[in-house]
């Protein structure tokens, strides 16, 4: 059970069970944009607001397993208020955490490189709370999970700079 | 007569391997069966031995693998009481055979034409209906479920009021609800509806008599009744089907092809262009012998009483965190269970019980409408077939209460 105490550490309970910033924000100003894992059926709901390439207020809601859900949360906590630049900094090495490497078309290391450690590459960023998740690495299955709010989020981001 | 599971299941190589060292609880025959060794051999005797293409070479090899190709469809027919083998079509699966129809069938409809689904359907059979829909102007018209999740009957009776159409699956994937389908059939005869049945999940656990059931056509897949994956059946009614359009094009579903046109093949080809899954087509038919040695009676009878058990067990032990859905007479319901537990997603729940070794399926089943009219997102889905017996049940039990204790519900 140590991989399964792994996967499901306190801290990731917790936000599944009080997940932070959850709610509604109205639209306009803000933007809603949604996600799904059409896999399993979790959802990612997320309200942002951005004021000079700032994310000034978000909010998140949806429905799904522990790790979709408190990883949305976790994220909600790390991103409020953040620039978009750095907001997408912390996504790069929050994907780095779970070894998923652009363009691999499922976003997911091989095997080989996924044990032990996750890479280095972004040792400038603090992931905080979010590291919690860490354990999912060894769950490929889960990783999909943990990055649907990510994923979400990075792409209503993209689409407002395109805008 | 009951199932000799521990005989039964020496016939599956698959359980002979132990997943971190325990042994394998496969509890996910609603997604695929696993396979007996008689299934995986005559497979691989069909390469070794006659591999060539059906019905083109006039050599030792081709009329060989014509021959069992078409006696494989023979099997099907016997299996389901068909009239004739020209009304087996063989697909890649269920879901192709209800998109040729979506395509075929839907063809012949005019606009305004309606056509009735169940909340409780697959999406399989459903979005090739969506498809049709958007391409002509058809209305469709969905039933709902009562609190057991079986079909409100008299909606279905009122609201099937002048479709062309009652698209309906035999046996729910998630509920496990038996509809009563000969009952509907007898509603579309009086008034000239057609009726297509989604009988992936019912086929491989229950005697099947298209005769009896009276539907105009039916669906399946070979992989969930220990045949291969890439291989299903749509069975129509020959009368019907002579008047459909092919679906796709290609070799094999012609008569002739000229630069002006072609002229269709005969039934059943017509619906089978390129070459079929051939080595696949003779799986099915040995997982049908198979099937057919232990009694599909038989089988139907063992599922009852596993599901009865696994009823009493889980609400006996768990009844203050489970909620099962579908009916609570286990002989209104297939060999699966879905289930919530307590506040623990779907997910959750599995992976703690994959910890175990034991394989179910966490999720919306494919049956998203079903999932919104329950009001959840997911259930874990405990699927069962020839190969499980008590023991397995009350492994899954035992695992539940890790599940409880591992993510502190109360007990």
């Amino acid at each position: 059970m140590a991989d399964l105490e792994d996967l499901y550490r306190e801290i990731i309970l917790d936000h599944y069970r009080s997940p932070r910033n959850r709610g509604e924000l109205p639209c306009p100003p803000a933007h809603r944009a949604e996600g799904f894992n059409p896999l399993c059926g979790d959802e990612v709901i997320i309200y942002l607001e951005t004021k000079d390439g700032k994310l000034t207020d978000l909010k998140t809601g949806g429905q799904g397993c522990s790790i979709s859900q408190s990883s949305a949360s976790l994220m909600s906590e790390a991103i409020k208020g953040k620039s978009v630049d750095e907001i997408k900094k912390i996504a790069t090495a929050f994907k780095a955490m779970l070894g998923i490497e652009s363009g691999n078309i499922e976003g997911i290391r091989e095997e080989s490189s996924q044990n032990g450690e996750g890479p280095e590459a972004s040792e400038a960023v603090k992931l905080g709370d979010m590291e919690a998740l860490k354990g999912v690495m060894k769950f490929p299955v889960r990783i999909k999970c943990a990055v649907l709010g990510w994923n979400t989020l990075l792409t209503e981001l993209e689409e407002l700079q395109n805008s | 007569m009951p199932l000799d599971v521990k005989k039964i299941k020496a016939d599956f190589p698959i359980f002979c391997q132990e997943i971190n060292g325990k042994p394998l609880t496969y509890l996910d025959s609603g997604a695929t069966s696993q396979k007996p060794r008689q299934v995986i051999e005559a497979m691989n005797s069909f390469y070794e031995t006659i591999n060539a293409n059906v019905h083109r070479g006039a050599h030792y090899l081709g009329e060989r693998t014509t021959k069992a190709f078409e006696d494989a469809r023979e099997k099907v027919k016997k299996f389901i009481n068909a009239n004739s083998p020209k009304e087996i079509i063989f697909t890649k699966n269920a879901t192709e055979g209800l998109n040729l129809l979506a395509h075929s069938l839907g063809s012949t409809l005019k606009d305004g034409d309606a056509i009735l689904l169940t909340h409780m359907e697959h999406h399989a059979n459903i979005v090739p209906w969506q498809l049709l829909a958007e391409r002509k102007n058809i209305e469709l018209r969905w039933v709902s479920l009562d609190e057991e999740g079986k079909l409100n009957m008299e909606e279905l009776e009122k609201l099937a009021d002048g479709v062309k159409i009652i698209a309906v699956s035999a046996m729910s994937n998630v509920l496990g609800t038996i509809n009563p389908v000969k009952e509907i059939a007898k509603l579309a005869r009086n008034q000239d509806s057609l009726v297509v049945l989604d009988a992936c999940q019912f086929v491989p656990h229950s005697p099947t008599d298209v005769k009896e059931l009276d539907c105009d056509f039916l669906v399946f897949s070979g992989h969930k009744m220990c045949g291969p994956t890439g291989i299903g059946v749509l069975y129509g009614k020959q009368e019907l089907l002579e008047k459909l359009p092919p679906f796709m094009g290609g070799g094999e579903m012609i008569i002739n092809v000229t630069t002006e046109g072609f002229i269709t093949n005969e039934l059943p080809w017509k619906f089978e262009p390129g070459t079929p899954p051939i080595a696949e087509a003779i799986g099915l038919g040995a997982a049908i012998d198979y099937l057919d040695d232990i009694g599909m009676e038989n089988i139907r009878e063992h599922e009852i009483s596993l599901t009865a058990y696994a009823l009493r067990l889980l609400t006996e032990k768990h009844g203050d965190q489970i909620k099962i859905y579908g009916p609570s007479e286990p002989a209104e319901r297939g060999g699966l269970i879905s289930f919530k537990y307590g506040d623990i997603h779907a997910h959750d729940v599995s992976q703690v019980l994959d910890e175990h070794a034991i394989s179910v399926r966490a999720g919306h089943h494919c049956a998203k409408p079903l999932m919104q009219e329950l009001g959840i997102g997911a259930t874990v889905r405990a699927s069962t077939y020839i190969y499980n017996d008590e023991t397995e049940i009350d492994q899954l039990s035992i695992a539940l209460e890790e599940v409880r204790d591992f993510f502190k519900l109360n007990k």
